[in-house]
């Protein structure tokens, strides 16, 4: 037994060896994303499998040449993109080991991916350790940038802060006289932070209100009964919730026949995505967020009609939805900082004539960026997305910063509206640099330290 | 002490693990220290069902070892990684000793909800405990290895070294005491617990003692994964994760040590290539190999290697 063990192990490091013998240092033909998203579990519906259709539309019409200004060049850099899709599901640990396999395996010159925090939390020190450009597309908590300074991790999209203050803003323009707050959210990570938020938010707004009740349902509960009766029980004037998909939708469903929402005005953070499979069943006035200035809520431009006209060619002719806004905004990201890293090493190049060896010095200012190149180009770069300007301000220009906007439905000829559309500034809704976003609600939101 | 040819197998295997962490490239090394943090929790395992229980809740113990540990550098400020294995031993060891008293009453299907129960009771504590971060977890490093300062570069052999010293003495242990006197108790428990009371041993007590042992090998599974990963959330007690230790332990066999630790590796390869090639459907790869394993293999991939002999 003992020998054949021993065959095993030798057959197995031969195996190995022959598979990881180096390649030799070639001329990049292609850029290899390594693309991480839910393809199962719960958040694949809503988020994960928009955000995979998304990037794989985008990918096409990047490598096409048939970006908008001022994304025409072919691919990345002209060299064309390709994508490697995984599973985000199986939790925190098996994301690492699976990152780790990306990089170190597939050797992908960039990752974007992970909706989950936890995911992000647990992959920012591993990209860092694995020296590799990281960039999150989705993921919401603050904790990121507020915990930890990286070189090699980014993210394009605004922290989740934001969603709850200007939630609180527009709800207090609406409503001046509230007084009696409730909220039902998720009994998880993300579920406790927005009501954390908003709670801390609208304390510190108006001085006075009371919190009459806090529903935390388990996440994927389904039956809200209980949850009704005591939301209805306490008399709220408005009803707080960051229920998603399939809970937001049997929440809905099981509420408005119980005439709550006639007296509570309800303001969903996360509602935006979900009112097309809602018709009817939303109350008009409801106060409705996307999580930036997303979906109905992105200004009219020629990449907002690229995107939305790519990925309706992809989903067979659905809008797309929040997370295909941060796929867009996080591959546009990187496809910006490399051109930008690009253009600067040509513009730096020494003049023709002026060098002995021209030809070479042409070829190496013509080739692509370096990693490190592609960070310094990303660090506090500005670019253009289909929901607006993206700032990389925050987090030592590693995290995005953009404005938000609120609306409020309305039913329409069998269709859900949004209308009274109003637009929060980045600065009124995002905490300064070095101040944790709890701090900085307690505060009463200074602008300086 | 009894030194056979497993023991020295035992060593032998750790020993060339050891040499091959700086030869083989990294993506193969952080396979197999995922493998080994799993395996160590599937000796557990497999000591369990050689005594005649299943139990669907050993996350709990996984988790506790990986917390204990996490603990220690997030609020102790010690992140030893010789203390964070040995926080994470002791805490399940003691969990497990007052829940045995509880625990070694049943059998069946009794025992497996019951240990269910009692992790996914830590479950909806931690997805309560926001200052440990709810869902989202935390993370861990482990910055020194009985009090050496472990240089930046040379984090990931150190943790992997360790993961193979642990898992290594784990499984010598763990043969020695089945080849013992009250080892071997466990395969008469699971044939005939009459008979065993006849003979003049407790069963209670038997069951108990091998409850404690089993907890103890998945808290150190789990601190050292804790390490490995650098990250830890309540997932870890979860009831799939719990349900996948039994997977693996059915996949493997209770032939040998070397099955637990051999089928965490297969398992792991294959659930990453199948993550790689196949993203999808990576789940219906694993159900498949299963579905495969039980119907050919009903001794586990184990009896690849005993079958050929008896023939």
């Amino acid at each position: 037994m003992l020998t054949r063990l021993l065959r095993v192990a030798l057959t197995g490091l031969a195996i190995t060896a022959v598979s990881s013998a180096p390649a030799l240092a070639q001329q990049k033909t292609s850029i290899k994303i390594g693309f991480v998203t839910f393809l199962s579990g719960p958040a694949s519906g809503p988020f994960g499998v928009p955000a995979k259709l998304a990037a794989e539309g985008i990918v096409e019409s990047l490598n096409a040449g048939k970006g908008p200004a001022p994304y025409q060049i072919k691919g990345i850099g002209g060299l064309p993109v390709e994508l490697v899709v995984i599973d985000e599901a199986g939790g925190a640990t098996k994301q690492v080991s699976e990152y780790r396999t990306l990089v170190q395996r597939q050797d992908v010159d960039v990752v974007i991916g992970y909706i989950g925090s936890g995911d992000c939390l647990a992959i920012a020190p591993v990209a860092e350790e694995l020296k590799k450009l990281t960039v999150f597309f989705d993921c919401g908590t603050p904790r990121i940038f507020e915990e930890g300074s990286y070189k090699y991790v980014f993210r394009t999209r605004p922290h989740a802060t934001m969603d709850a203050v200007a939630a609180t803003m527009y709800l207090l323009d609406n409503r001046p006289a509230v007084k009696r707050v409730s909220g039902i959210n998720q009994n998880y990570a993300y579920g406790q932070d927005s009501w954390n938020d908003f709670e801390a938010t609208i304390k510190a707004m108006k001085p006075g209100v009371e919190i009459v009740t806090s529903q935390m349902p388990k996440f994927g509960a389904g039956q809200y009964g209980s949850e009704i009766s005591a939301l209805i029980a306490s008399n709220p004037d408005v009803i707080h919730s960051s229920l998603w998909g399939g809970d937001l939708e049997a929440f809905m469903l099981q509420a408005q026949p119980r005439d709550i929402f006639k007296k509570s005005q309800l303001v969903l953070v996360a509602g935006e995505p979900y009112l097309h499979r809602l018709p009817g069943k939303i109350p008009d006035g409801t106060i409705v967020g996307a999580r930036g200035t997303n979906g109905v809520f992105a200004p009219d431009s020629a990449l907002k009609r690229w995107l939305v006209a790519t990925y309706k060619a992809k989903s067979g002719g659905l809008d797309p939805n929040y997370p295909a806004y941060s796929v867009a905004q996080a591959i546009l990201g990187v496809k910006a900082a490399w051109e930008k890293a690009a253009a600067k090493k040509i513009g730096s190049a020494t003049p023709m004539g002026a060098a002995k060896n021209v030809k070479e010095e042409m070829e190496k200012a013509y080739a692509p960026p370096t990693q490190e190149e592609v960070i310094a180009a990303f660090e506090r770069n500005v670019f253009d997305s289909p929901s607006g300007k993206v700032h990389m301000n925050l987090g030592k220009g590693h995290q995005a910063v953009m404005g938000t906007a609120y609306g409020s439905t309305r039913f329409e000829n069998g269709v859900v509206k949004v209308g009274s559309i109003k637009y929060y500034d980045a600065d009124r809704v995002t905490p300064p640099e070095g101040v944790s976003s709890l701090d900085w609600i307690k505060s009463g939101f200074k602008r300086t330290k | 002490m009894r030194i056979d040819r497993n023991s020295i197998a035992v060593v032998l295997v750790g020993v060339v693990l050891l040499a091959l962490g700086p030869v083989l490239p990294s993506w193969a090394v952080s396979l197999l220290n995922v493998a080994l943090c799993y395996g160590t929790v599937v000796l557990g395992m497999m000591l369990l069902m050689r005594t005649g229980i299943v139990s669907f809740g050993h996350g709990l113990y996984y988790c506790l070892g990986a917390y204990a540990a996490g603990l220690l550098d997030h609020f102790g400020k010690m992140p030893d990684m010789l203390l964070m294995v040995g926080a994470g031993a002791v805490t399940a060891g003691l969990v497990a000793a007052v829940l045995g008293l509880l625990l070694a009453k049943y059998r069946d299907i009794f025992f497996a909800m019951l240990s269910l129960a009692f992790s996914m009771i830590l479950y909806g504590l931690l997805v309560k405990t926001a200052s440990l971060g709810s869902t989202d977890g935390f993370n861990v490093a482990a910055k020194t290895v009985g009090g050496i300062v472990i240089a930046e570069d040379s984090v990931r052999i150190v943790v992997y070294s360790l993961a193979v010293v642990f898992a290594t003495l784990s499984a010598f242990l763990l043969h020695q005491y089945l080849a013992s006197h009250q080892g071997r108790l466990a395969g008469a428990i699971k044939d005939n617990e009459l008979r065993v009371e006849y003979m003049g041993a407790s069963v209670k007590a038997a069951v108990h003692r091998n409850y404690v042992i089993s907890a103890v090998l998945a808290g150190i599974g789990g601190a050292l994964m804790a390490v490995n990963i650098g990250h830890i959330d309540p997932e870890m007690t979860y009831w799939p994760q719990s349900g996948e230790f039994v997977f693996v332990a059915i996949l493997s066999g209770t032939g040998s040590v070397f099955a637990p630790l051999g089928g965490a590796l297969v398992f792991e390869a294959i659930r990453s290539f199948a993550y790689e090639y196949s993203p999808n459907t990576w789940q219906m790869v694993l159900g498949i190999t299963m579905l495969l394993v039980m119907i050919f293999l009903p001794g586990g991939l184990w009896s690849l290697f005993t079958r050929k002999r008896g023939a």
